[in-house]
């Protein structure tokens, strides 16, 4: 007797990306270029005035207008970029690397260590980030490395948070037990051993924290604690011009919908990360 | 025979493969299950059993598909009912029990609330009168104090009433076919041997016909009347239990019952045999024998393209194999001759690798092992059994340095070691290893096997980069592996070859002590007999202590040259393993060896056993006196007190009161 005649084959079906990861990816390529070529593709200087072209509409000669001293909206919206895209990754890969440190130390030591790692976060992050950001701004003064670094150390408990829960699942198996019975240091068990393993959970946190580092960067130019003006900043170029909103729309809208842009498109790439590590 | 209660007629499964094309699981299998009966779906890890039993309630898991033939349950086709028709026969008259009783609870609802559940969803019973019929049926399951167990929340029950709850649920309507997928896998020996008695017992009471899937054969041979070996999404042997395991006509099946370790047999006997090679994975099987590249009676030419029918073999027997009369007895195949058996040299008597006294460990007030007494010499194998929460794994973590021992002493070759590994020097960390009880979660996933081999050698060993590299390489030659997996992630290994990766790592540094922590009790009978034997080897090269750890006591009866018996946190019995297995035993010794299910049939019952359920005793307070008391029939007024050591003879010696009693010969209290 022959194997059952049945055509078991379905045709050979290529792996796939998820299409949330590659729109996200093409928006936020699009960006970096933009960023990146501003100098060369954006029409006028940045901080250049045209007296003769206050709160022009959209236009041929200026394609998002301009604001009320003249200065081209497309071309600053396209600077503006460039500051997202140095202070934003800064920021994260700082919370990043503080959060996974604390998150693999706690779920490894577990018992006090672990207890009092994460009631210091609790305390932490009982507190609204813009606040805590705008209170040390003041005291350390607003600048862009300090925006970095208050950004990267309020982002760490987050990440911690995270990094502590995937790790706590590894931590228990027993390839970290034949890596302590060779002897192994704690920093080569944590890090060459473990954080291999979160590496999953680690992309899509990192994805998830850098949306939320363009929108606090921008959040504090807004609140006047980053750039200060002239420079050409998101966050500040919607704060100085949020007078005109009703008059001059166009003077906030772009700068806003660059903000939006970046976050939706990281959230995008986040959102696909997640949905091919699946489960 | 009345017409049957489940008929399939040519049932082929297939699953998506992660390349697209979808595999076969299952391949036109045809059998029947009359009333009253029970039928045994007998194979290894990956042959299809649990698919077919799915595919026969149409509970198919995702992916899965019936490509040809039907299953026809009381005479209807079942494949061709409509949903609430089959949501009808779900649970009402077929019912299934699943190998994990923990999942199979819903831990926010009292036991006998989900039990009542089914009487109110099924037979329409009001909520007074659906209560009264659950207490009945947790009695009729013979769970003890019925009333107030169903009452209990599911984590409140040992793991062995958590089953019986299960069974009590699936047997509530009365079904006409009842599925039991490993039901007592999860289960300790003694436990698993309650179970089976009462599946014996409910057999007689209700009208079920049982499908049991099973890897263990003793198991299988307890429960059930007709057997169906399965291989590769085939049956290849089917007939009755009896027969079919007293003289299996199928290569496969004989080779399977080759490497069932068995109670009454060391490897001083003989070793085990094993099956050379891999069954082919599903969808891949060749024109042929889907065994033929494994089989030792094979013609590999005649096999490998004809395709064998299941050629009758006597009253109700049945064999896919073309040369059936030619089918080796059990045990004797070529598998085994090739092996050799040079027996492993007796340990002499000299000063123990591993000396351990007075250890205890406690966690808050729990204490979890109490004043241990152990010595292990060079080339010898201390087995030591207990069932689980007895603390044999915590005795392995304290011995390797994982733990810190609340009191007493670990000496190695003499030396005291430090309580915690950290601790120790580079030259106690290599003599000292380890190989746990999963493969899966043992090697990193992230590394590849060489770096897996590569860095304990350079750590431990001290070796450069270019010599822990040959290091590797020789290690996979020592473990039997091939050099090409030397880049394989673990992944891409199967649960054997990982388990050989992991003892190729505990054998890095030349260890005096390796602790066996359960080595193979996640493999496949047919793949642990390849690793027991493979330990076998290595020790006698290596000279290495071994301390193994198992709740299997015919693994251990195969392993050990001497037998320690944990209860509880405390030895109640020691000594060589051949007089352990052997009469005057420890009650509770005594209770695990009735329980472990054989393969000739002559199991008793869960015999000193009468304290009900094993675990019944833990989280209570420790009572003075014998750790055993509660559970042993044989407890005098004297056990009240802690009982002596007496001295067998032969360093053998027994923690009890009563034994050996007036009856038995040897020994006095010490």
């Amino acid at each position: 007797m022959a194997a059952p005649a049945v055509d078991l084959r379905v045709g050979r079906r290529a792996r796939r990306m998820p299409p949330s990861l590659l729109a996200g990816a093409a928006m936020l390529l699009a960006w970096v270029a933009a960023s990146l070529l501003a100098p060369w593709i954006a029409p006028h200087p940045p901080l250049a005035s045209d007296f003769l072209a206050l709160l022009q509409p959209p236009g041929p000669g200026h394609p998002f207008g301009t604001d009320q001293i003249g200065r081209d909206v497309l071309s600053r919206v396209l600077h503006g970029g460039r500051s997202v895209l140095a202070v934003a990754p800064a920021a994260t890969a700082l919370g990043l690397a503080l959060g996974t440190t604390i998150g693999l130390a706690a779920a490894y030591f577990g018992g006090w260590t672990d207890e009092i790692a994460m009631r210091l976060l609790d305390a932490v992050m009982a507190l609204p980030i813009v606040i805590v950001a705008m209170l040390a701004l003041t005291f350390l003064g607003a600048s862009t490395l300090n925006v970095i670094l208050v950004i990267g150390i309020v982002f760490a408990p987050l990440v911690a948070r995270t990094m502590r829960a995937a790790a706590l699942v590894e931590v228990r198996k027993d390839y970290v037990r034949a890596a302590e019975l060779r002897g192994e240091g704690i920093a080569y068990v944590m890090f060459r051993e473990v954080l291999p393993n979160v590496a999953g959970p680690l992309a899509v946190e990192a994805t998830l924290r850098l949306g939320y580092a363009v929108f606090t960067a921008a959040t504090l130019g807004f609140l006047g604690l980053g750039a200060q003006p002239p420079a050409p900043d998101w966050g500040l170029m919607v704060a100085e011009n949020q007078a005109l909103l009703t008059t001059a729309p166009w003077t906030v809208l772009f700068p806003a919908l660059a903000i939006a842009w970046v976050v939706v498109g990281i959230a995008l790439v986040s959102d696909g990360l997640r949905v091919g590590q699946g489960p | 025979m009345s017409t049957p209660v489940l008929e399939l007629d040519g049932v082929t499964v297939s699953y998506p493969r992660p390349d697209g094309f979808r595999g076969a699981a299952v391949r036109d299998v045809s059998l029947a299950v009359a009333p009253g009966q029970a039928l045994g779906l007998a194979g290894e890890s990956g042959c299809g059993k649990s698919t077919l039993a799915f595919a026969a309630l149409r509970h198919l898991p995702r992916g899965g598909r019936l490509e040809a033939g039907s299953v026809r349950f009381l005479g209807s086709d079942l494949y061709a009912l409509s949903r609430s028709e089959l949501r009808g026969l779900w649970g009402r008259r077929m019912a299934v029990v699943y190998q994990n009783p923990g999942g199979a609870l819903n831990p926010t609802i009292p036991v006998g609330e989900q039990i009542a559940e089914v009487y109110r969803y099924h037979l329409g019973l009001d909520r007074a009168a659906a209560r009264d019929a659950a207490i009945g049926m947790l009695e009729r399951v013979r769970m003890a104090n019925p009333g107030r167990v169903a009452d209990l929340y599911p984590h409140e029950l040992s793991g062995g009433m958590q089953q019986r709850a299960v069974i009590a649920m699936a047997l509530a309507t009365d079904p006409e076919l009842l599925v039991l997928d490993e039901p007592t896998t999860a289960l300790d020996t003694t436990v698993q041997a309650e179970i089976l008695d009462l599946f014996a017992a409910l057999r007689r009471e209700f009208r079920a016909a049982l499908l049991l899937v099973g890897h263990n054969l003793g198991v299988l041979r307890r429960v059930c009347d007709t057997l169906a070996v399965m291989y590769a999404g085939e049956i290849v042997e089917q007939g009755p239990t009896a027969a079919l395991l007293a003289r299996p006509r199928h290569p496969y099946a004989s080779a399977l019952l080759g490497c069932v370790p068995d109670a009454g047999r060391g490897a001083r006997e003989g070793r085990l045999a094993s099956i050379p090679g891999l069954p082919p994975s599903p969808g891949t099987a060749g024109p042929g024998c889907s065994f033929v590249r494994r089989c030792p009676i094979a013609r590999p030419a005649f096999c490998g393209a004809e395709h064998p029918p299941l050629y009758p073999q006597g009253p109700g027997r049945a064999a896919r194999c073309h040369f059936a009369e030619e089918t080796p007895e059990p045990g004797t195949g070529a598998a085994v001759a090739a092996g050799g058996s040079a027996p492993v040299p007796a340990p002499g008597a000299e000063a123990p690798v591993l000396h351990v006294s007075g250890l205890s460990f406690a966690r808050g007030p729990v204490e979890i092992l109490r004043d241990i007494d152990l010595r292990v010499a060079a080339g010898e194998t201390l087995g030591l059994v207990g069932e689980s929460g007895s603390g044999k794994s915590t005795l392995a973590l304290l011995v390797a340095g994982l733990l810190a021992p609340s009191g007493g002493e670990i000496r190695l070759d003499g030396a005291a070691l430090a309580g915690r590994s950290r601790r120790r020097s580079t030259l106690q960390r290599r003599a000292v290893q380890m190989v746990f009880q999963s493969p899966d979660t043992a090697l990193n996933p992230r590394r590849r096997v060489g770096r897996i081999l590569e860095r304990p050698a350079r750590v431990l060993a001290g070796l450069g980069r270019a010599a822990a590299r040959e290091k590797a390489r020789a290690l996979l030659e020592d473990v039997a592996l091939p050099e090409g997996l030397i880049d394989s992630f673990p992944v891409q290994l199967s649960g054997g070859q990982r388990q050989r990766i992991a003892i190729a790592r505990a054998f890095v540094g030349e260890p005096r002590l390796v602790l066996l922590d359960e080595p193979t009790s996640a493999l496949d009978v047919s793949v642990q007999a390849a690793v027991l034997n493979l330990l076998r080897d290595l020790q006698r090269r290596s000279g290495a202590a071994y301390l193994f750890i198992s709740h299997d006591l015919a693994v251990v009866r195969y392993m050990a040259d001497r037998i320690a018996v944990l209860y509880q946190g405390e030895l109640v019995e020691e000594g060589p393993a051949e007089r352990v297995f052997a009469p005057p035993h420890h009650p509770y010794t005594e209770a695990l060896i009735a329980a472990v299910p054989r393969l000739d049939g002559t199991s008793a019952a869960a015999g000193a056993d009468e304290g009900g359920d094993a675990a019944d005793g833990e989280g209570q307070a420790r009572a003075a006196g014998c750790v055993f008391r509660r559970r042993c029939a044989a407890a005098g007024p004297r056990c009240a007190e802690p009982p002596p050591w007496r001295d067998l003879g032969g360093g053998h010696r027994i923690r009890c009161w009563v034994r050996p009693g007036a009856g038995d010969a040897a020994g006095r209290a010490s």
